[in-house]
């Protein structure tokens, strides 16, 4: 038992070497642009940079209109399945894993291919309708995890009493969504959300091959064109994935207690 | 009795047969339409059109041409890069990710570490990109830190002994930091549900520790630790952020040669786009196909 412990503690020293080591040179890297001294002039640069709030701006706006397509898309599909349609689920949940299996690059490539200003669906033809085809391709690469996240959610309620009781209340079928499933779920909703957004607010791909001025790009830009701002803007990066994943953590620590309260 | 209630069942449900069917079907599908109907568009259909365009030429007729030209030398090498690059990178990921995951769950460590590791493993499996290219050249680039340590405190200058970030090992240890985090995520669910009485079971047989490990634990794992492999495989496969920021287009890994080719066909032959866009999807389509296979055969384990 003793090795066991020991080896335990040299491959976990091992780990969190490989995966600190990394955090420790960037930031160092990220403070190293004043000749001779520590400072965070690197930070001041990106952070008072035009092109990083605009670009910035536009991703996470980006990223709130994916979560919104994504809800509307996802939430009424996987409630309809549970309550009616259950021989569905393995066609659906097979369509959900069709992103991972199929690369970001190659559905862009498809979409500018079929959506292109000739065709008989153009959104590539104007700015608002490739701003449009983007938020399509965020809620695309975000759909495993977001109907993940919202089966797992109605898994914990009892999805079919919740729609009779309301239904005897008199309660219609935009009522029981917006009113009774969705706030039930609305946890592991968040969760969804949460971890699109870590996904689309720096995606570079999809942005970059539909020419929208997004976080991504910017982000490729700069790395091509600077020296000590990409460390900056990493630690940056790495500190908003932390920050999705911990609103999920304490997200999901709400969430059993939320979805079986009897009221 | 049950003749009776189906009988009167039937009777009740013959009585207004078209009027319920009409309303039924429509709302019946309402819920699910928005899901089908954008996944068909802007998922299947698109897939579907770069897939019959890679077997038609200018003219729309059909065609292998395309195909046969993914054996031209640069795109052959463009495929084997990629794949080396991700075999490599699952496979370190994978049996990385496997110590980890057994050394935090059953290494006796504290608790603390446990969590903290499972939190980390959540962020640094999503932590890719353009920014984990940044972090890998503030590391291992020319100037990064751990080169320059390596060089000062041990006289290791790893960039005369042949290392280079922009090469297939740079790019290999890059990809391994989402790599192991994912393969931890994913794994140690599993190792949670080897239960501690296969060992007690195993041990009153009269079972040694190696016995125990080869003949219970390993088995078990063996299938969601290689479909896992295969997940990461795929999830390499089609990264292209993480490379184009970090090598530029240096290193020829197939998403950044279609990626040049849809940006300006390098390859003067649209068609041919179309053909390595299809290439690719065969290789991770496959990939997951033995993703679930392996999948299906490791729940049989652990319900």
């Amino acid at each position: 038992m003793k090795t066991g412990r020991f080896w335990a503690w040299v491959v976990f020293g091992l780990g969190a070497a490989y995966f600190f080591i990394p955090l420790i040179a960037t930031v160092e890297f990220s403070m190293r642009m004043r000749r001779g001294a520590y400072s965070f002039d690197a930070y001041q640069v990106v952070l008072g940079d035009v092109r990083f709030q605009q670009t910035f701006g536009y991703s996470v706006l980006a990223a709130i209109f994916t979560i919104i397509l994504g809800v509307l898309i996802v939430v009424p599909a996987a409630y309809w399945i549970r309550l009616r349609l259950p021989q569905l689920r393995p066609i659906v949940e097979f369509i959900t894993l069709l992103p991972l299996v199929i690369p970001a690059i190659v559905i862009v490539f498809g979409y500018i291919r079929m959506y292109g200003s000739n065709s008989p669906l153009p959104f590539l033809a104007t700015d608002r309708g490739t701003d449009l085809l983007l938020v399509i391709g965020y809620a695309t690469l975000a759909l495993p995890y977001m109907y993940r996240a919202v089966d797992t959610g109605l898994r914990t309620i009892d999805v079919r009493t919740l729609t009779e009781a309301a239904q005897i209340l008199g309660a219609g079928w935009t009522t029981i969504i917006t009113r009774v499933i969705l706030p039930n779920v609305l946890i592991a909703v968040l969760s969804g959300a949460f971890l699109t957004f870590a996904i689309v607010i720096g995606e570079f791909t999809m942005a970059s091959l539909l020419n929208r001025p997004a976080f991504g790009p910017y982000l490729q830009n700069i790395g091509a064109n600077r020296a000590y701002e990409p460390a900056a803007l990493a630690i940056i990066a790495f500190v908003i994935t932390w920050g999705c994943m911990s609103l999920i953590q304490i997200l999901s620590r709400f969430a059993p207690r939320s979805a079986n309260r009897p009221n | 009795m049950t003749d009776i209630s189906l009988s009167q069942r039937a009777v009740a449900d013959s009585v207004p047969p078209a009027t319920a069917r009409a309303m039924r079907l429509p709302t019946h599908w309402l819920g699910v339409a928005p899901f089908f109907i954008f996944t068909i568009m802007f998922l299947i259909l698109p897939t579907l059109y770069l897939m019959l365009g890679a077997f038609q030429n200018d003219a729309g007729e059909f065609t292998l041409e395309n195909i046969a030209a993914l054996s031209q030398p640069s795109i052959v090498a463009a495929y084997w890069i990629s794949i080396k690059v991700s075999l490599a990178s699952s496979l370190i990921g994978a049996f990385a990710g496997l110590a980890i995951a057994i050394a935090i769950v059953r290494g006796g460590l504290p608790n603390w570490i446990r969590s903290a590791t499972l939190t980390f493993s959540g962020v640094a499996s999503n932590f890719a990109g353009v920014p984990l290219a940044f972090a890998f050249l503030a590391t291992l680039g020319r100037l990064g830190l751990a080169t320059v340590l390596l060089d000062k405190i041990l006289g290791i200058n790893i960039y005369s002994s042949g290392f280079n970030i922009l090469s297939f090992w740079g790019l290999t240890i890059t990809y391994a930091y989402f790599q192991i985090p994912l393969m931890v995520v994913i794994i140690v669910p599993a190792i949670d549900g080897i239960k501690k009485e296969w060992g007690e079971a195993a041990a009153t047989l009269g079972a040694t520790q190696a016995q125990y490990w080869r003949m219970v634990v390993i088995p078990v794992i063996w299938p969601s630790f290689l479909g896992t492999v295969i997940l990461l495989f795929a999830n390499a496969f089609g990264a292209i952020a993480t490379a184009y920021a970090l090598t530029g287009s240096s290193l020829n890994i197939v998403p950044i040669l279609l990626y040049a080719q849809i940006r300006g066909d390098v390859l003067h032959n649209a068609h041919l786009g179309y053909a390595i866009a299809f290439g690719m999807i065969v290789i991770t389509g496959l990939a997951n196909v033995f993703f679930i296979w392996f999948r299906t055969r490791s729940e049989r384990w652990l319900k």
